[in-house]
């Protein structure tokens, strides 16, 4: 029976200066790189493949696949990018992997662009996390000393240059056609698929797009083996992931377990809710990922699970509201979010996500009618799968999934002329006994 | 562009020197192709000028070989990038769902009151500008603030007010996990990757990062050893992988919603 948390890439992060080349390399770090670098290429994919590991950046499209679709006859040079750009509200995971142990990722960058023959890689990270960005840049330097980077790694043959490329505040760039438009200069907007950036991605060439801890867990797949990774896990989900536990739970914070734990697990490894309240409703994995309820609580955090209760794993953004949020202001909130950060491309997402605006404020103030909410529902359908990219998608979630759940907080707006809820009750300063 | 009136971005007030346009090509020139640079060159340009200047965009336009207008659709498009002069210290407040339910609100309130001045102003002094802004990543600590782009969690309407009133008067502040904070500008400055001295600033990682690896120590929680794990997995990887790859190729030949798409 595997342990209930499996700390992996989450185990070094309270160590001193685990930042450190010297603190990595004192830990087993970059054991794994002269081992792959021995394997041929093709067989480092098999192994990531074998191990059963999905893209731990939201699809959960399998890894391994994604770089055996590198047409690697095609004469243009390989690119390995790795999506740094954590920005979907909730998720909170990459950013103290970054910041704590940078080595981790720059070691799977290593092993991951060796495998897809890049002999270029960038990791695109968001602009607004200084001290992540210095701490990358110094494990690329030290990296670089070290001969983990650069020509002829470790006297094999294979050479590697990577970039620390910091955006400048755009919540789309985490859309992988948008990030690679954004990382040759321009604005961020996605791109039409086909063609794939397997084929055409950056620079018109085969690049592999993967997120931060997809990479990261590369070195020890590598190290331990895909047996090893695939030991955890469920059926059809395997290996560890990071949960990421915020909101109204006694400790918030990351938690490192094998995927199939459940929220019921997950807030008792956190001290509970805080005390004297109740859970009303969460996300599994972002804003951008249907809302769940109570009932939920003791469903398999994997893709399957979540996928079949209406909703998406997404990125294990776990963000637990109690009986004191008004779920119209906390959708309201997130409308305007995706209003604020839709680019503008395509006609659905950009005045969909406007007049989703206007008629959540109307609902929200207490004006307005019960056909709102319907009026709701019809937007949300003509941008569902309307849109260029899943932005728009994400924009409907928790507003189709609030009505589904929470229509009469909706209809008591209206009833009460505004909001039933006072703020100050939710808020992490709230006085105990204060809310009674 | 011209500055009668309020133009899209003010007139420039100092000029960029030799010194600038060599590290603005060197930017252009850590990439395949130079344009790659224009986000990094422009952080650069904020670095130097403190805004983004007509002057700025000329520069990287001239660099690049692109039109002006082409370099201004850029700057106009990701919002880190400022049209008016911004203050030795931005202060962002996260507003975004759960950061405002658990007191973002309140603190954004709080603080437009006590600088007297509204989203995106800047105080008379020319030292704190203010906004609200989306999530930062660190839900685990809200509410959340940064200031020039470090993290200042788990605030309070009353820990905000000491913060901005420490930066107003000069005092030494650090990021609650991270190190001393520097000026918006050298912050400008170290993301378009020409690195400070303080990567070795601050802790591993903050309180919350490390709630789970915790537990997991005081209850000698591990992940499996590699042998432990070698005889149950042998029988179940073989069976998995069929069915991984059947989902793939169904997926691939419906649409690739990006792996990354919402990361």
């Amino acid at each position: 029976m595997t342990d209930m948390l499996t700390p992996v890439l989450t185990a070094n992060w309270g160590t001193d200066r685990s930042w450190t080349l010297e603190a990595y390399e004192a830990q087993g770090g970059y054991a794994a790189l002269p081992k792959a670098l021995k394997m041929k290429q093709d067989d480092v994919i098999t192994a990531v493949k074998d191990s059963g590991l999905r893209g731990r950046g939201g699809a959960g499209f399998p890894t391994g696949m994604k770089w055996s679709f590198i047409p690697q006859d095609n004469p243009n040079p390989k690119y390995l990018v790795v999506n740094a750009d954590e920005s979907e509200p909730g998720t909170c995971k990459d950013i103290p992997l970054m910041m704590a142990s940078p080595h981790t990722l720059v070691e799977g960058v290593i092993i991951s662009s060796y495998a897809i023959r890049a002999n270029h890689a960038f990791i695109y990270v968001r602009g607004e996390v200084l001290h992540v960005v210095r701490r990358l840049q110094r494990a690329v330097q030290e990296a670089y000393a070290a001969g983990h980077l650069g020509k002829n790694i470790h006297g094999s043959g294979y050479d590697l240059d990577l970039v620390i490329h910091a955006g400048a505040g755009a919540y789309i760039c985490g859309e992988e056609t948008a990030l690679l438009d954004s990382l040759e200069g321009r604005r961020g907007q996605p791109r039409l698929r086909p063609p794939f950036p397997a084929v055409a991605g950056l620079y018109a060439s085969p690049t592999v797009i993967n997120n931060v801890e997809s990479i990261a867990s590369v070195p020890s797949i590598i190290d331990k083996g895909a047996d090893w990774f695939a030991s955890m896990g469920t059926e059809k989900s395997k290996g560890y992931v990071i949960y990421s536990l915020s909101g109204h739970v006694k400790t918030p914070g990351q938690y490192e377990a094998p995927l199939g734990i459940t929220l019921r697990e997950l807030i008792d490894l956190g001290g509970g809710m805080r005390a004297g309240h109740e859970l009303k409703f969460w996300t599994p994995g972002g804003s951008s990922t249907p809302l769940l309820t109570a009932e939920q609580l003791d469903m398999p955090l994997d893709y399957e699970a979540v996928g079949a209760a209406g909703s998406m794993l997404g990125t294990r953004a776990l963000q637990i509201f109690d009986e004191t949020t008004c779920v119209v202001r906390a959708v309201l909130r997130w409308t305007e979010f995706y209003k604020h950060e839709s680019c503008g491309k395509c006609t659905p997402c950009r005045e969909g996500t406007w007049w989703l605006v206007q008629v959540l404020t109307r609902l929200e103030k207490g004006q307005g009618s019960e056909e709102d909410l319907d009026v709701l529902l019809d937007q949300c359908e003509n941008i569902l799968g309307r849109s260029f990219c899943a932005l728009g998608d994400g924009a409907t979630s928790p507003i189709s999934s609030s009505i589904q759940h929470f229509r009469d907080e909706y209809l008591a707006h209206l009833t009460h002329g505004g909001c039933p809820f006072d703020p100050a009750a939710s808020t992490a300063f709230a006085q105990e006994g204060a809310l009674a | 562009m011209t500055t009668t009136g309020p133009s899209r971005f003010s007139e420039n007030d100092q000029q960029l020197t030799d010194a600038t346009y060599d590290e603005l090509r060197e930017i252009a020139a850590r990439y395949p192709q130079g344009r790659s640079g224009l986000l990094p060159m422009l952080h650069l340009v904020q670095s130097v000028e403190g805004k983004v200047t007509p002057e700025g965009i000329q520069a990287c336009a001239e660099i690049l070989d692109i039109s002006p207008a082409e370099v201004s659709g850029v700057a106009t498009f990701y919002t880190m990038y400022k049209r008016r002069p911004v203050g030795d210290y931005h202060v962002g407040v996260c507003t975004n769902t759960l950061c405002a339910v658990m007191g973002g609100d309140l603190i954004f309130e709080r603080l437009k009151e006590h600088l007297e001045v509204g989203n995106d102003e800047t105080t008379p002094d020319g030292k704190v500008s203010l906004e609200h802004i989306e999530c930062n990543a660190a839900c685990d600590f809200a509410p959340v603030m940064m200031v020039n782009w470090e993290f200042m969690d788990n605030q309070t309407p009353e820990s905000a007010v000491r913060l901005v009133d420490d930066l107003r008067a000069g005092n030494e502040v650090h990021s609650t996990r991270g190190p001393r904070l520097c000026t918006w500008r050298e912050a400008e400055r170290v993301l378009a990757g020409f690195p400070d001295d303080r990567a070795d600033e601050g802790p591993s990682a903050g309180p919350a990062s490390l709630a789970g690896v915790q537990i997991a120590r005081t209850m000698g929680w591990t992940a499996p050893s590699v042998e432990a794990s070698t005889s149950r997995a042998e029988s179940e990887t073989s069976v998995a992988t069929e069915t991984s790859e059947e989902r793939a190729s169904d997926r691939a030949a419906s649409s690739d919603q990006a792996e990354e798409g919402k990361s």
